[in-house]
Parts: structure tokens; sequence; C-alpha cells
């Protein structure tokens, strides 16, 4: 018996077919395992943080909040303040984000605003981006045995002339909060390049027309015009280089002098949290351990609250342009 | 500033289509090059006071790149190379001496994409004025120009917006309005309803006719009625294929009617009656 389906020629017939059961079983086991992967990294990131946090408790209950405004380190004496570490972290990442903010955006305007060569361009891009493969403890050694000599003339300058300014009331007595903000400015700065040019790139191209023919000058369109365009783009590129340079670590610990005090000048040596954490580690017995574990607690609140207040910021900018 | 802007408004009143108007701005494009490639040769325009010139032609005969050239936007491309005068009171705009963004203050442009700043309908509008450090009643200027491109009534109650929130007509009429603000010379508006619904369109072309009281306009279209409808001259461009490359180049000139009624050349007729390749 003769189906009228069978005269169908072999193309349309296929198209008349439901999805064969193995493409249905492999397009939900797929879905299932990209699921389970996303919530996988959820639940990792609930773990360390949960586990962090269980450790801490003894520390939580017997320091409390005097833990965060005390400023003395001592094991022996069993005690804890994290107070210059907490000041250290904080104030190395802001000078770091004022210097490598400063020269990162001024990268991206002189790459992605026709300064240059298309080819150069691209050269130069991709060095600034090796900046970033560069691995963190060799430029701690480059810091110290390159860096810290180099600006020993100028911190000399800037202390006898310059004394009575609270940044520079203390000579550089080597490693310390300078060299420290300076190499974590550069280690911050091919993060804040990249994203801003990439800001910049995402501008139309009729908005630098519409600049252009008002008749702004290259300078004026750059700052009047793309500059305000790109701003969003580039504030996320700022907050994703402050939490870099919240979380480094082994170049801190290398350079900034691990010394416990709160001082405004930037060649005092100073200490921060994750190099307290880095140094203290390998010889904590096991109380210790807890103090050290709500210091990482705060690293982590700290961090946290920057990401977020970066993600909103820029949640609320973008979307007063759509507005 | 390239030039005192003078009494148009005056002379506009009088002159007629009949009576041979003052020649503005005399483009001629010898040869405009984008690297090795011609793009258009032997291209003499002249654009008249007061009056609105259209370009017409079929797409790749170098309109927009004329229209472009005469207030030297074409210089953003790196390779392009220009080979002739443009004449603007007397001053060859493609003198060394000069300066191309004095020539873009003074000659104006809309551009096909409504392309307003993501800032507010009011900045959009001031930004020329600020541009050129104007000292004065900035409301008073934002108004006017907002006035003059027939948008005040719908964007008075909310200046402060962001110009990007409008409605592409709209956005294209804030454009005219940030372009008009500074009281340029000359006005030319590239595709400016390419973009827009037939409603817009409307809209903007009856803003065109009466733009054409206060500036000198040129428009580039590629909808002939469009031309028949707004045009006082009409610069027919088409394509030589002739010599291997694609290079466009006027074919002719003359009053809006003329050319379309009773236009000299072969090459026009065919393309008015839709017989061209």
């Amino acid at each position: 018996m003769a189906h009228p389906t069978t005269t169908l020629p072999q193309e349309a017939a296929s198209l008349s077919q439901p999805p064969s059961k193995m493409d249905i079983i492999f397009n939900k086991s797929f879905r299932s395992l990209t699921y389970a992967f996303t919530w996988a990294m959820v639940l990792l990131l609930a773990a360390i943080v949960i586990k962090i946090g269980i450790k801490a408790i003894p520390a939580i209950e017997r320091h409390g909040l005097a833990f965060l405004t005390t400023t003395t380190w001592d094991v022996n004496s069993q005690h804890f303040g994290i107070l210059p570490e907490i000041w250290g972290t904080l104030y190395s990442s802001l000078l770091a984000l004022i210097l490598g903010g400063f020269f990162g955006i001024t990268i991206a305007i002189f790459l992605t605003q026709d300064f240059l060569p298309h080819r150069v361009e691209v050269v130069l891009k991709s060095i600034i981006e090796l900046l970033a493969a560069i691995p963190s403890v060799v430029y701690g050694l480059w810091g110290i045995f390159v860096l810290i000599p180099l600006i020993r003339p100028l911190a000399d300058f800037l202390h006898t002339h310059l004394g009575w300014l609270p940044w520079f009331s203390t000579s550089l007595s080597g490693p310390g909060m300078f060299p420290a903000a300076l190499v974590l400015s550069i280690m911050i700065l091919p993060t804040i390049a990249a994203i801003s040019q990439d800001a910049f790139r995402a501008i139309p191209h009729k908005t630098k027309e519409a600049a252009f023919g008002m008749g702004t000058t290259r300078w004026e369109a750059i700052l009047k015009v793309m500059l305000p365009a790109a701003s969003g783009g580039i504030f996320g590129a700022l907050v994703l280089g402050l939490g870099r340079a919240l979380g480094e670590t082994m170049a801190l610990a290398m350079l900034v002098g691990n010394s416990n005090q709160i001082s405004l000048s930037v060649f005092a040596p100073a200490n921060t949290l994750a190099s307290l954490l880095a140094l203290n580690f390998p010889e904590a017995a096991e109380y210790e351990v807890s103090v050290l574990m709500y210091a990482a607690c705060i690293l982590l609140l700290i961090t946290l609250l920057v990401n977020i207040a970066g993600t909103a910021i820029i949640a609320m900018t973008g979307s007063g342009a759509k507005k | 500033m390239l030039m005192k802007s003078t009494q148009r408004e005056e002379k506009a009143a009088t002159q007629t289509n009949d009576t041979p108007a003052e020649v503005v701005l005399d483009c001629h494009a010898e040869q405009i090059f984008y690297g090795d490639f011609l793009a258009v040769r032997d291209s003499k325009v002249p654009i008249q006071k007061n009056k609105i010139t259209g370009f017409i032609g079929p797409s790749g005969c170098g309109k927009s790149t004329v229209l472009k050239s005469i207030n030297r936007m074409n210089d953003l491309v790196r390779t392009f190379r220009f080979e002739g005068k443009v004449q603007f009171h007397g001053i060859d705009i493609y003198d060394k001496k000069v300066d191309p963004v004095s020539v873009r203050r003074n000659i104006g442009m809309v551009f096909q994409q409504p392309n307003p700043f993501s800032m507010s309908i009011y900045e959009n509008v001031a930004f020329g004025l600020r541009l050129n450090r104007f000292r004065g009643n900035m409301d008073e200027k934002v108004e006017k120009a907002l006035r003059g491109a027939a948008l005040w009534d719908e964007v008075k109650n909310k200046l402060k917006n962001n110009g990007l929130s409008l409605s592409g007509g709209q956005q294209q009429r804030l454009c005219i309005a940030r372009a008009i603000a500074t009281e340029p010379q000359v006005l030319l508006m590239d595709e400016p309803c390419s973009a827009l619904d037939p409603i817009a369109t409307r809209q903007v072309e009856e803003l065109m006719i009466q733009l054409k009281q206060r500036f000198t306009v040129a428009i580039v279209t590629h909808n002939m009625q469009q031309a028949q409808r707004v045009a006082d001259q009409t610069a027919f461009f088409a394509v030589d294929i002739s010599q291997g490359g694609r290079t466009g180049y006027l074919v002719e000139m003359g009053p809006t009617s003329e050319l379309f009624n009773n236009p000299k050349e072969q090459l026009t007729k065919d393309y008015l009656h839709g017989e061209f390749s």
C-alpha cells in the first residue's frame, strides 16, 4: 500500500520527521552538563567562603571587632590587630589605581584614537598585554633590585625638599609603600589599558563623525565626546584593576616592607593583608591559623564590596545612557 | 573663525528660483582619491545661497564623497586625497593655510544615521556653542535651534533627558538642531532621511524647506522624489566603469524641474526612467 509521503523527495521527507532519540538525549545531557558546571562554580565559591568563615570562628569570637581597629600583631602575647594591614592594602591599591589608571587610560586613548598606523597599534597593544604575563615574583625581584635603587634619588629629593608634606615625611628605607604601589600600578596597567581600549573601540564611528562634523579639534573630540562615551567601560576597567591590586600578594610581600605601621608617607614601609597572610601562614600554629582566616575574611569582604560597588555603578551609568 | 557670518535672511526673501543666486560655495572636484582608487572625477557643483542643492545618482557614484569633501569630513579617512578647489567666499578650503576645524564650524553636517551624543538634549544642542566659547544666553540659543529644527514642542519638557532616548526622527531633528545652533552658513545633509520612516521623512523635508530661509543646504539623497520635493537645484552623478574602475562623475546639474522634465543628457534620461543598470 503506497503511502502519500513515500512519494516525497528525500530532503522533504527528513523535514517532516521529529528529531531523533539520539539528538534529544544528546541535547538534554549537554544542557544538564553545562548547568552542572555553572552551579559547581557557584558552589565552589560558597564552599571557599564557608570554609574560611568556619576556620575563622574561634578568632572572631575571641577578638571581635577589636581585631579591625588595633595595631599590634604579637604571636607570643596573642594580641592580634590588622588595622595597619587594612590601611596598607587600601593605600597601596589606591595609589596604584591613580598611577595605573592615569597611564592605562592615556595608553587606551593613544592606541585607539588614530594617533598611530593600525599595525603599530596592534603591536603596542600586544606588548602592553604581555606585561600581564610577567609573574608576580619577577615583578617583586625587579622591584627590589632595579626599581628601588632607581627611585632612591627621586625619593631623597622629594624628602629633602618637600619633607613638610605628610606624603614625603620619611626617607625611603628600601622596601616601602612607594615602590610597592609603583610595581602594583604596572601590574594593573594591562587590565585597565585593555578594557579601556575596548570601551573606546565600542563607540560607534558615527559618534566620532558627529564630533568632528561639529568642528571639534582632535582633543576636543576625545575629551568632550569620546571620553564621556567610554566612561562606563573605563570605570569598569578601574574597578577590575582595583580588585586585582587589593588581592595582589607576592610582589607586595617582597616590596612593601612588612612593617605594622600606619603612615601617610609613601616612603615608609607598610604591610598589606595579602602579604600578611602569605608570610605568616607557613609558621602559624593552630590558633594563629584561625586569626589569619579572620584576616582572609576581611580581605575577601573588601574585594567583594569593591566589586559589588563597581558593578552597581556600571549598571547605574549604563542604564543612564539608555534612559 | 574662517568667516564672519553675513546677513543672509534679508536677501533670501527677495530671491526666487528664477533670478540667478549668489554661489556661496563653489565645489570643483577634479579628482578625489581613496588611496590609489579614483572615486570621483571632473565634478563642478556650484552651491547657491539660500537654495537647496540635491545630489542624486546611483550608489557608488561619489555623491556622498563630494558632499563630505565640501567640509573636509573626508580628512578623517587616512588615504583620502582631494584635487581641485572648493571656493567658500573666495577662499579655497583645501588651501594649506585653512584649518579644517574652522571649515567644519562654518559648514555644518547632518549624517545618514542620526548620531546624537550620549548626553542630554540640551547639551547636545549646546555642544557647538560651548565649542565656540559662546558667552550669552545659552537657553535662548538652544530654544531657537530646537524651534528651528521643529523639535521644541516635543522636547521642551524633557530637555534633561538623554538625546538617545528620542525616536529616530526626533534624533535626526536633534542633530539638525545641533548643527544649526551655531548658525553655520552652509548645512550639508548626507541622506538624512534614509534611516527614517515616511512620516519622519516628511517632517525633515518640511524642515529643510524652512531652513533654506536662513541657511544654504546641500543634500545627498537616493530618493528622486525627495529631490523633486525639496531641491531647487539638482546635480546628477553617475558611475563611469569604462576605465575598469568605478569612478563617479557629475553628468549634469541644473534647476530641479528642468533636470527632471527636460534632461540634457541621455544618461540622465535613462536613470530618471529607471532604465539604468
